[in-house]
């Protein structure tokens, strides 16, 4: 257990080089030598955890700023049938044709995946927080925390590189969406480079989230405050440490299935090449042995929030902690035994899809329990409505409406007319769009104060909450609609009959945009105003460890471990 | 619903009031399924109309909670939290009841998927009709008589205004309708079991005709099955559900479904040529004014 991490900190009159084994030793006596942020080698070769948090949250917010316009062009294309940006003359040619249209869908999809919500809630908040949460020091790998992150940047350079190189005949970048089925994903469908980018891409994000789980789990289990059991854990480390192994059970597959199909189109393998005799159905069952997993490793670690955030400011302990703990754990074990439901339509044997039913729909049963929790939990409580908690009774709301499309979704027999359309567009956005990101704000809100010592404006938390709830429930909910009317996927034109749905869809967008101004001009007012925070802002509801120190914590903290209960 | 409305009920009158062809089109503004072809299409429609009334409970119950919390117990109304945080009994009741309810969607959800995946026993051989389909980049052919001597194929491709090709031009005179209408339709005799055999020459595409709630992927190197049986004649639109690239969205199904004698004589005209083919599918099922109104 490192509590001396070797690196620049300590060193504010040192810029240049970042070992300094002479000063090392007195880092705790003198916090008011911690580096000056504007030091280069603070970031670059932080080993703090807090430090490396924050700059999963600025990476995070950058790439989802890029996703986010890319869902712009998609909903302006869609605003009306014909093609209004990807016709290959709107703007000078600037979108290119449709093929471009598939490229951006492609990319939103893995930036919002890999690069915004994965970041924001493991990288980011897990970093800040669990070492906190549960009397940590720092993480227990320091320097392996660093290239975790640094991995990421790079990741996203090679992804966003992609979309200039070539990929099918005759155009530029990769537009097989983000689950990259071959042979589309092969040389048959995209045989320029652009695919490959992808693939490297995604090793090293995948790398990057391995080497951040191990680290995670061997935090957790190893460096709890003495007296914190597994058992008194904050539901948020619990959430992350589920979480984590997910990632380290799932993610291998995925590397697999992008190994093999890099030899397939580079070094002639055959594994997923019907001309050699390999099957493409069963890189979708690679994918998707990873993919499903993946969808709980973005919500779970917003669960744990979302906990917290209700039993603060209803100013009473969480309901039914170990069942909440628990339902977790169930629904992260669920989670690898369901894969095939995305897949119903392959050409399965009628009894498989029978046995994926039947598995897909116990998942309703864990999730319903952590619902019913966080209302018991608010029941009897003395709530204020603060912006984190406007933003979790939102959560509680959206979850649930995706939630229950999913049991929908989940019966084989609709989805056979559901599958690829509108309806898993609304249905996945919901729990995601609206669920995670809605976490994540959530979150946000929570620890602003405490992550940068500086108050953000709540009236303008609060309009940044009401502009987001509404336009997104406008973006999607249409989306069911379309759905149901056949409207499906990944289309760049449409018939006339789906006119009046998209068109609200693509009013919702700017409504959603307009939230995301709203977000960062209270940033950027927080930022201006630089009120002073207080330690623990939220009253006697706060009850977990970080609430102990002061805003922003010391760089280093902990220095004697907190005794817990 | 603006300028949807009087397109919608204009087909709803024509297509109760005109004798003939169903034609069946997405509605704009619609929120339903499309009105379902088939008797399996129909009860896919009740059961998920079953289980959208429980799903619609499910939120109002969940929402009617949240809401009453927020009144009942906010700072004001209650100053002093209550510290509780188990309830044996309400925690048992929130795992069984959702057991129980999935236990009832799943009663009716397994015997609906095997109706769908398998096709009826007494259908005899006789009454079934093979009809291969294959997805390429982008349009979809379709192979009648597999393995007889009258074998052929024909080629549906998207019909689009300005097209280069004249005979793909799109003729909104016709009832054509752009993004879902074709040159060659697919089409089967009623009242047969028609059973697709499915496959891409390509990359993967999918077979999808939203009024029988049917979708199978036309995956290379497989061969996927599928099967329906429609009773009245009827023109019918679906779209490629997978992935397939640049024209994606530019690959529809147009399905013709025509009394036996007319199936046969369709096959005849095609014979002699594609042009004549399909002038004599617009003469036995021309399009309703209403329809040839919502397409201009």
């Amino acid at each position: 257990m490192s509590s001396e991490p070797k690196t620049a900190a300590g060193h504010g009159h040192d810029h240049g080089h970042g070992h300094g084994h002479d000063h090392a030793h007195d880092d705790h006596a003198h916090d008011h030598q911690d580096p000056k942020w504007y030091s280069p080698a603070r970031w670059l070769f932080s080993t703090n955890h807090k430090d490396i948090g924050t700059l999963y949250l600025i990476f995070a917010m950058f790439a989802g700023i890029i996703g986010f316009v890319f869902s712009g062009f998609m909903r302006a294309e869609l605003a009306e049938p014909g093609l209004q940006l990807f016709n290959g003359t709107a703007f000078g040619g600037f979108f290119g044709s449709e093929h471009n249209y598939n490229v951006i869908t492609t990319m939103h999809g893995l930036i919002m995946i890999f690069f915004m919500v994965m970041p924001a809630l493991i990288g980011g908040f897990g970093n800040w927080f669990v070492p906190l949460m549960i009397g940590a020091p720092d993480m227990a790998m320091p320097r392996m925390n660093n290239i975790s992150f640094w991995l990421l940047p790079v990741s996203f350079f090679l992804l966003l590189l992609s979309m200039f190189v070539p990929g099918p005949a005759g155009a530029n970048g990769f537009g097989g969406g983000w689950v990259l089925y071959p042979p589309l994903s092969s040389t048959t469908g995209h045989p320029g480079l652009a695919m490959d980018l992808v693939i490297f891409s995604l090793h090293l994000a995948g790398m990057s989230s391995i080497l951040g789980a191990i680290n995670f789990i061997v935090t957790i289990l190893n460096m709890r405050a003495p007296g914190m059991t597994i058992h008194k854990m904050p539901l948020f480390a619990w959430s992350v440490l589920v979480t984590a192994f997910l990632l380290v059970l799932a993610l291998p597959v995925l590397a697999g299935a992008l190994t093999m199909l890099l030899t397939d189109r580079n070094f002639g393998s055959k594994f997923f090449e019907v001309s050699g005799g390999g099957d493409p159905v069963m890189f979708q069952h690679l994918f998707w042995f990873f993919g499903h997993p993946e969808v709980y490793i973005m919500i779970l670690p917003g669960f744990g929030i979302v906990s917290h955030v209700i039993s603060t400011f209803s100013r009473k302990p969480i309901f039914g902690y170990l069942a909440m703990a628990y339902a977790m754990v169930a629904i992260g074990f669920i989670g690898f035994i369901v894969w095939a439901h995305h897949m119903y339509t392959v050409g399965m044997n009628v009894n498989l899809k029978a046995y994926f039913i039947a598995a897909t729909m116990v998942i309703a049963v864990p999730t319903g329990v952590k619902i019913f929790s966080w209302i018991a939990t608010m029941w009897g409580g003395s709530i204020e409505f603060k912006v984190p908690m406007l933003w979790a009774i939102g959560f509680i709301f959206l979850f649930t409406v995706g939630g229950v499309t999913g049991v929908v979704l989940a019966n084989a027999g609709v989805d056979h007319a559901l599958h690829d359309t509108y309806y898993v567009v609304a249905h996945f956005h919901y729990v995601l769009s609206l669920g995670a990101v809605f976490t994540l704000f959530c979150g946000w809100y929570y620890w602003f104060e405490k992550m940068f010592g500086i108050k953000y404006n709540g009236f303008i938390g609060g309009l940044h909450f009401w502009l987001m709830f509404i336009g997104s429930n406008l973006i999607f909910f249409p989306q069911h609609f379309l759905g149901l009317q056949g409207m499906p996927r990944r289309y760049v034109d449409y018939a006339e009959a789906f006119r009046e749905w998209h068109h609200w869809s693509t009013i919702g967008y700017w409504i959603a945009a307009a939230a995301t101004i709203v977000f960062f001009l209270g940033m950027i007012e927080a930022l201006v105003r630089r009120r002073k925070a207080e330690a623990n802002p939220w009253g006697e509801g706060a009850t977990t460890l970080e609430w102990t120190l002061p805003s922003p914590p010391p760089f280093h903290q902990y220095n004697d471990l907190p005794r817990f209960k | 619903m603006r300028s949807g409305d009087w397109k919608y009920w204009a087909l709803s009158a024509a297509s109760l009031l005109g004798c003939g062809s169903a034609w069946a089109v997405p509605q704009d503004g619609g929120i339903n399924f499309q009105t379902p072809a088939t008797e399996t299409a129909k009860r896919v429609q009740d059961f998920h109309n079953e289980v959208l009334i429980i799903i619609v409970a499910i939120t109002i119950f969940v929402t009617g909670l949240l809401i009453w919390v927020m009144l009942r117990y906010n700072k004001r109304a209650n100053p002093v939290p209550k510290k509780f945080s188990h309830n044996t009994v309400i925690e048992i009741l929130w795992t069984v009841v959702p057991v129980l309810i999935l236990v009832w969607i799943a009663k009716g959800s397994f015997p609906l998927l095997y109706e769908q995946d398998v096709m009826p026993a007494e259908a005899r051989e006789e009454e079934i009709v093979d009809i291969k389909v294959y997805g390429n980049m982008w349009f979809w052919d379709y192979t009648y008589n597999v393995g007889t001597d009258n074998e052929f194929n024909v080629e549906s491709r998207m019909l689009k205004v300005g097209a280069p090709d004249p005979s793909l031009e799109l003729q909104p005179a016709r009832g054509d309708i752009a993004q879902l209408s074709v040159n060659n339709p697919m089409v089967a005799p009623v009242g047969k079991y028609i059973r697709l055999k499915i496959s891409a020459k390509d990359v993967i595409h999918a077979w999808a005709m939203p009024q029988f709630m049917l979708k199978v992927d036309a995956m290379p190197g497989r061969l996927n099955q599928l099967w329906f049986k429609v009773d009245e004649p009827g023109v019918f639109y679906g779209q490629c559900s997978e992935l397939c690239g640049k024209d994606h969205s530019n690959m529809p199904i147009e399905l013709r479904l025509l009394p036996q004698a007319q199936y046969d004589e369709w096959q005849v005209q095609y014979k002699t040529s594609p042009e004549a083919a399909r002038a004599y599918l617009d003469r036995v099922q021309p399009a309703k004014a209403a329809q040839v109104a919502s397409a201009q």
